[in-house]
């Protein structure tokens, strides 16, 4: 006749699952479950990227608002971040006798790097977080839902023109940011120096090489990419009503943020391999 | 009896352990206005996305103007839908454009149509609809009842053969939900088009259908024209109708 009390024995075999366990068990399964999405969602879009109709006329607008409407802001922050860094490198430079190398650091560290990945985080704050809060509103008020039962593919007029657009915009923007932030470190030298604009340049130039221009150039596709790929799988995948918009603005923010700083690190290391 | 353009057969859609639509079966005829009625949560606006493949239904087959919805490809079931309009409950009208593009939205495909033969679809339509002068307004410009209507005069756009109205009057006061349900009768009668609504709001069903379903945890319990309904023996039936 059984006691009702459990040995030792039988507690050992007993499998033993702990609350933080099961959250674990549950956590790694959503994150795998949100890569597989994530992967359709990005295999979905290539498909229909080569697919015609093209949605030219909708790109376009698209490339106006992601690119040009975002102008005023990179072309300010670049602005600071030139003159900023500037000021503050060249007291460590003098320490060492290098004021002479201010031009040629400041250039390398925001062609190569700061320019490229600032551009970037503040690209994904702006366009990232406006694409994700504008698809998921339009999935919330049945917008995409209307879209397809018009017989449009919401995919190709509402991702794809906008994953385009991002990807081709953000390379230009890094562009036209890193020169004038090039120009805020020419501010930023003769605040305490007096060096004229011909030789700032010259020795921007003397320093900057092909591997410098080139990787930072490249990457920056990437970044475009990622940022509207992740705004448009929140926004587009997004529910639970304006919890949801909310979500998906601020995801994407956080996510594309995230991998912006994963693929400089992949990108680094690339370079360096050639290097 | 007319032409059959829109066949559903034991239709069945769970959401996980929730069963919404257990088996759900009816026809309509061409240029017939058909209500499916029911209370809230019935599961009524899961049946009418299952019709144009916004969802997958579980189980059953949907059969609209000859064709297997299950099994056509994207660009079929695209063009099929070009066929069927969609009046969503909340209108749905895309936020960044004005009426007029609302309404030339779904003609995108029809490329070959010149600007000209355009704006005579979007004048007729809002004109339909008893709202021309509302053609260079924003969505956010337009009241509930308005929004309703340019929704409507979007669907028409495209001449469909069956019109879906996902709860037509639903936000809207008595006066305006008449006149809604009047414009859906007026409708059916100039272009003799099919429509399948979804309301609980039975004075919409009395005003616009030629015939009503009702609907209770995902079967039809009951169907008749009003008249027949509001003399039923179910009381839970008769009990909207008093």
């Amino acid at each position: 006749m059984s006691t009702g009390l459990k040995t030792s024995n039988d507690l050992n075999s007993e499998k033993v699952t702990t609350p933080s366990e099961n959250s674990y068990v549950k956590t790694l399964k959503g994150f795998f479950e949100e890569v597989t999405l994530l992967t359709k969602f990005t295999g979905r879009f290539f498909r229909e990227v080569i697919r015609p109709p093209y949605e030219v006329s909708e790109f376009l607008k698209q490339s106006y608002l992601i690119g040009y409407k975002s102008l005023p802001l990179i072309a300010i922050t670049g602005f600071i971040m030139g003159l900023v860094l500037t000021i503050q490198s060249r007291p460590t430079l003098a320490q060492f006798g290098a004021e002479s190398w201010l031009p040629a650091m400041v250039a390398v560290s925001i062609i190569r790097e700061i320019g490229p990945v600032i551009t970037a985080l503040i690209f994904a704050g702006k366009v990232g977080s406006g694409i994700g809060a504008e698809l998921a509103s339009m999935k919330v008020t049945e917008q995409i839902d209307a879209m397809e039962v018009s017989g449009i593919n919401p995919f190709k007029y509402l991702v794809v023109t906008r994953i385009m657009s991002a990807t081709l915009m953000l390379p230009i923007l890094v562009i036209i940011g890193d020169v004038i932030s090039l120009y805020g470190a020419y501010i930023g030298v003769n605040l305490k120096g007096d060096v004229s604009f011909d030789l700032f340049f010259v020795k921007i130039f003397e320093k900057l090489v092909f591997t410098d221009v080139f990787p930072a150039f490249i990457k920056t596709f990437f970044f475009g990419f990622v940022v509207a790929l992740l705004g448009c799988y929140k926004g587009y995948n997004s529910s639970k009503g304006t919890e949801g918009v909310a979500e998906a603005a601020n995801s994407s923010v956080v996510y594309a943020s995230l991998m912006i700083f994963i693929l400089d690190m992949v990108a680094v290391q690339v370079t360096s391999l050639f290097t | 009896m007319g032409t059959i353009v829109a066949n559903i057969s034991h239709l069945k859609k769970s959401f996980g352990d929730n069963v919404v639509l257990k088996d759900i079966s009816f026809k309509i005829n061409k240029g017939e206005n058909l209500a499916i009625f029911g209370k809230s949560g019935s599961g009524k606006s899961v049946l009418i996305k299952c019709l144009v493949g916004l969802i997958e239904p579980d189980d059953g087959k949907v059969e609209l103007l000859d064709s297997t919805v299950s099994d056509l490809n994207n660009d079929e079931l695209n063009a099929l839908r070009k066929k069927i309009g969609f009046l969503f409950q909340s209108a749905a009208l895309y936020d960044s454009m004005t009426v007029r593009e609302n309404l030339e939205f779904p003609l995108r495909g029809q490329k070959s149509k010149p600007q000209k033969e355009v704006d005579e679809l979007v004048t007729e339509a809002l004109k339909n609809v008893g709202l021309e002068e509302a053609i260079d307004k924003m969505p956010s410009e337009l009241s509930g009842g308005m929004r309703k209507r340019v929704g409507l005069a979007r669907t028409l756009i495209l001449k469909p053969e069956i019109i879906l109205y996902d709860e037509p009057t639903t936000g809207l006061d008595p006066i305006t939900s008449k006149e809604i349900s009047q414009l859906i009768l007026d409708i059916q009668k100039k272009y003799n088009t099919a429509s399948i609504i979804i309301t609980h709001d039975i004075e919409c069903a009395r005003i616009a259908a030629n015939r009503i379903i009702m609907i209770k945890d995902g079967t039809s319990v009951a169907e008749g024209t009003y008249e027949e309904l509001a003399e039923s023996k179910d009381e839970w039936v008769r009990s909207f109708f008093k």
